[in-house]
């Protein structure tokens, strides 16, 4: 890796120049808890954090740090799952929560612009109080900002039917590494002059810019949904009830499993009444017009039933709805609560490959004595596989490490990715090169080479920069 | 000097529970307000595990931020992996206590007088309690206002004054038996808490939670001249005092022979279910302290367990609004149990309060260590109870009642014009019961 200085002094003397000194972090107490982000065991304290209300200022604090050849990471909420925002030590963090103004709401384009440190879950209430829907619905949206969603490429529960955060990203400001600040993108649905900049910063995971502003796609909201539960003896069936609904033409918008090892946590914490003895419990739900709601749920379930599910319930109202999807609501949480140490996962394989896949994790727990639960989303073939554990107990810690790595030889092996939607970051980047080959891995860093040359935007996350 | 780190020696799998996912950070009213992570739950979760790492001094900004942190549990709630932030927090403070970092004669002094000498010393609150009464019921508060006396003093103190809380004309002593049965014969015993603040401002709250029992079968006993019960200490960092009032009050119970314990006040109720926790070292209260956590019920928890009886008549109120205390909603989990009760009653129509679970910023004495902070939660609820619309909102909590009083008080014109409880409203339903008998047969004869 190229090297790099850390934060020094004068350098902080030059950020307060820049920055009022109420936004530039220090002092010990107030930068140990930026060392981390939501991903288990990766912690590494910052020389500085900073937290700029414009782009002019993100552009000036890149500048300094270039001049100064000093490393910068971006961060939101730092909620993020494969260490994206973990920062280098002494390096600067460049948070963006403060830059959280919702600029528009575009009836007539259906589009919405919004600073990147606006909170997902407001830009989707903001759409909603006009009859407006933004679909990306990440599990942390209470929390995560749209700049991180945009940055990681954010999926969510309704990928199979709505796609993820890139199917939405119009438009975008970016800080480039050099500091230049420029717009990527515009409010027109066809567009084709020249080459697609925004989408190579879709998913950069900050490694190639800082995305300040962005401009977003939103639809009219549903008018109905319908929610359903089915329970399984065997996980084949719940698969074969998923392509029966696909060959049937119909799009649920949420198709989420729960395997025996989640459930039976799920039942231990919350007491739902769920039986203990299932082996998939699948959550479904349909939207849109109200009459084809009625229609596809009571297809759905008919399909169910007649691939073998043991019990199918549709709920009557909103609050039922709510109480059936209690179970996938509470899975991780449930899973989270049995060992100190939890590390969740996000395989993905095609649809057809699912039943394999989750079988094949329940092997590879049962080989290495580890207690793994699986949950995910049966729609788009992304799974959860989430390891209960103790960071401090080395030697299982290990045995984690190999289990990881037979589950990452056989997802590629099926022909799925290491990542659906938490990103690389420093958790993934031992397999990245694995799964692309050396073609693409290479085209990868030489765009990062081009556009960052010194190696300063978010140095050694999704791979190590050329030297 | 260097002291026993607490941090280090409290099992470090309750601080590696947190798995930093950031679920807290919206729900943390401080996080809310500032953005910055120290102020968030995780944020000081971090802290602390840096201090039991021995990557962190305990130092004045630690403490700073650990008083900065209203301990109203709403992460815990939030949580996803069940982390106990109240044993962490409790901890913290007395890590910085300990430590010493926070020195300063005036804050020692007043820290001193009200935890280790007033709040230990039931007679002594009592008593400062009717030197006050006679202070405020003989017109010498409203002749020292007149005159603008608090002007003489410092500003943060002449700001406190009005907060003072109005003292009850009796205690609760004087308006409860050491002993009351149910007329219509009794089906539970039960011991009766009746705290200190709630005590000396809100005695009549009592009196209504032993008539709500007495409607319901319960034989209420309530000892004399209760201590406090060491909630007060333990989240201040006074864990050694805290552990001495839990024995007190676990002596002043015949455990064996009660089926509950009751508790009024959400504040009191959350710590009072942590004896057991508390006194887990100590070789003689360790197993009475686990038995007492089991036999402490909220009154509304107990009263939807018991099946309490739905009134017949009502309680002469029409729209009321409910704002939940911290410390029964995300420190007991007691949510539907006083909504229940509310909705039980005739013609009271209920309705919700927006956010009626984010913290009206009471938080024990939080609105007189951190008034700024206090003053921009409670703006916040008051503009909320607008919002609802009701005229009257419930509570459960004497520091939540008199903080949303005061607020409300404080801004004039207001739709919502009275501050009360749920067993309040659910006792005058019982008595316009008897009322509308009294009537009934009156008409007869």
């Amino acid at each position: 890796m190229p090297a790099v200085n850390q934060i020094e002094a004068t350098f902080i003397q030059s950020l307060k120049e820049i920055l009022p000194p109420d936004r530039v972090l220090t002092a010990a107490e107030d930068i140990v808890p930026y060392s981390f982000d939501g991903t288990a065991a990766l912690k590494q304290r910052p020389g500085a954090v900073v937290f700029p209300l414009t782009a002019e200022e993100v552009s000036e604090c890149v500048k300094l740090a270039r001049r100064n050849n000093v490393p910068v990471v971006t961060r939101g909420s730092g909620t993020g799952l494969s260490g994206g925002s973990v920062p280098l030590s002494g390096c600067l963090v460049i948070c963006l929560v403060k830059m959280d103004k919702l600029i528009e709401v575009d009836e007539k384009n259906l589009t919405l612009r919004a600073q990147s440190g606006v909170i997902t879950k407001e830009i989707d209430d903001a759409a909603a109080k006009v009859g407006l829907f933004y679909p990306p619905d990440p599990g942390s949206m209470k929390i995560s900002t749209i700049g991180g969603n945009v940055a990681e490429n954010s999926g969510g529960l309704r990928g199979l039917k709505y796609g993820v955060t890139r199917d939405y990203v119009m438009g975008m400001e970016v800080v480039l590494p050099d500091g230049t600040l420029t717009f990527l993108g515009n409010k027109c649905v066809k567009d084709v002059a020249g080459y697609s900049m925004k989408d190579i910063f879709i998913g950069s995971e900050g490694t190639l810019g800082i995305i300040t502003e962005v401009i977003l796609k939103i639809l009219p909201r549903p008018k109905a949904r319908k929610t359903m539960l089915a329970l399984y003896d065997s996980m084949d069936a719940a698969a074969k009830t998923i392509s029966a609904i696909i060959a049937a033409k119909i799009i649920p918008c949420t198709l989420e499993f729960l395997d025996r090892v989640t459930v039976q946590c799920v039942e231990d914490y919350a007491k739902i009444g769920l039986p203990t003895d299932v082996e998939a419990l699948v959550l479904m739900e349909t939207d849109g017009h109200p009459v084809v709601v009625e229609e596809e749920a009571a297809q759905m379930m008919a399909l169910a039933r007649a691939n073998g599910a043991r019990d199918v319930r549709a709920a009557a109202d909103e609050a039922e709805g709510a109480k059936l999807a209690a179970a996938r609501r509470n899975a991780f949480s449930a899973l989270a609560r049995v060992r100190p140490t939890t590390i969740l996962e996000d395989v993905t394989v095609p649809r057809s490959e699912l039943a394999t896949m989750v079988a094949f994790i329940d092997s590879v727990a049962k080989k290495h004595k580890l207690q793994i639960g699986t949950f995910g989303h049966l729609g788009d073939g992304n799974l959860h596989p989430t390891f209960l554990t103790n960071e401090r107990d080395l030697e299982e810690m290990h045995r984690i490490e190999i289990a990881l790595e037979e589950i990452v030889d056989e997802t590629i092996r099926l022909g799925g990715t290491v990542t659906g939607e938490h990103g690389v970051g420093l958790a993934k980047k031992a397999f990245l090169k694995r799964q692309l080959g050396e073609g693409s891995y290479e085209l990868m860093r030489s765009i990062k080479h081009a556009l960052d040359p010194q190696g300063l935007l978010n140095p050694g996350k999704i791979f190590d920069p050329r030297n | 000097m260097p002291s026993a780190n607490l941090l280090k020696s409290i099992d470090y799998s309750v601080l590696q529970q947190c798995m930093h996912c950031g679920m807290c950070l919206p729900t943390c009213p401080t996080y809310v307000e500032t953005k910055m992570e120290r102020n968030s739950p995780r944020g000081r979760i971090s802290l602390m595990r840096a201090v039991a790492d021995g990557e962190l001094e305990v130092s004045k900004a630690l403490s700073d931020e650990m008083y900065y942190c209203l301990g109203c549990l709403a992460c815990q709630t939030a949580c996803p992996a069940g982390v106990n932030y109240a044993e962490l927090f409790e901890t913290a403070r007395a890590e910085v206590e300990q430590a010493q970092v926070n020195d300063g004669m005036q804050r020692g002094f007043w820290r001193w007088l009200s935890l280790n000498v007033i709040f230990m010393r039931p007679w002594l609150l009592r008593l400062i309690g009717r030197v006050l009464r006679v202070y405020q019921s003989t017109g010498l508060e409203k002749l020292m206002r007149k005159v603008h006396f608090f002007g003489l003093m410092p500003r943060s103190l002449a700001a406190l004054e009005p907060q003072t809380p109005h003292i009850a004309a009796q205690f609760s002593d004087d308006l409860i038996w050491p002993e009351e049965t149910p007329k219509g014969g009794r089906s539970y015993r039960v011991g009766l808490l009746t705290g200190c603040i709630q005590d000396l401002a809100f005695s009549n709250i009592n009196r209504d939670t032993v008539d709500v029992l007495l409607a319901n079968g319960c034989e209420v006993i309530t000892p004399r001249s209760q201590s406090c019960c060491g909630s007060l200490h333990a989240h201040n960092g006074e864990l050694e005092l805290a552990r001495e009032l839990a024995r007190r009050q676990i002596d002043s119970f015949d455990l064996d022979e009660l089926d509950a314990i009751i508790t009024n006040a959400g504040g009191c109720g959350s710590h009072l279910k942590t004896y057991g926790h508390l006194l887990h070292d100590d070789p003689f209260y360790a197993a009475k302290g686990k038995q007492w956590d089991k036999k402490v019920k909220d009154i509304h928890e107990w009263l939807v367990q018991i099946r309490f009886r739905k009134p017949t008549a009502g309680a002469g109120v029409g729209e009321v609004t409910y704002h939940e205390s911290c410390h029964l909603c995300h420190g007991q989990k007691v949510v539907s149990q006083p909504r229940q009760i509310l909705n039980s009653i005739p013609g009271l129509v209920f309705k919700e309060l927006p956010e009626s679970n984010w913290c009206c910023g009471s938080a024990g004495i939080y609105n007189i260590t951190q008034p700024e902070q206090s003053q921009k939660l409670l703006d916040r609820k008051v503009a909320n109870l607008r919002q609802a619309g009701a005229p009257v909102v419930a509570t459960s909590n004497p520091g939540c009642h008199l903080q949303i009083a005061n607020g409300l008080r404080a801004c004039g014109e207001h739709p919502c014009h009275e501050v009360t409880q749920p067993v309040t409203l659910l006792a005058q339903a019982y008595r316009a019961e008897r009322g509308a008998e009294i009537l009934l047969r009156g008409s007869a004869v």
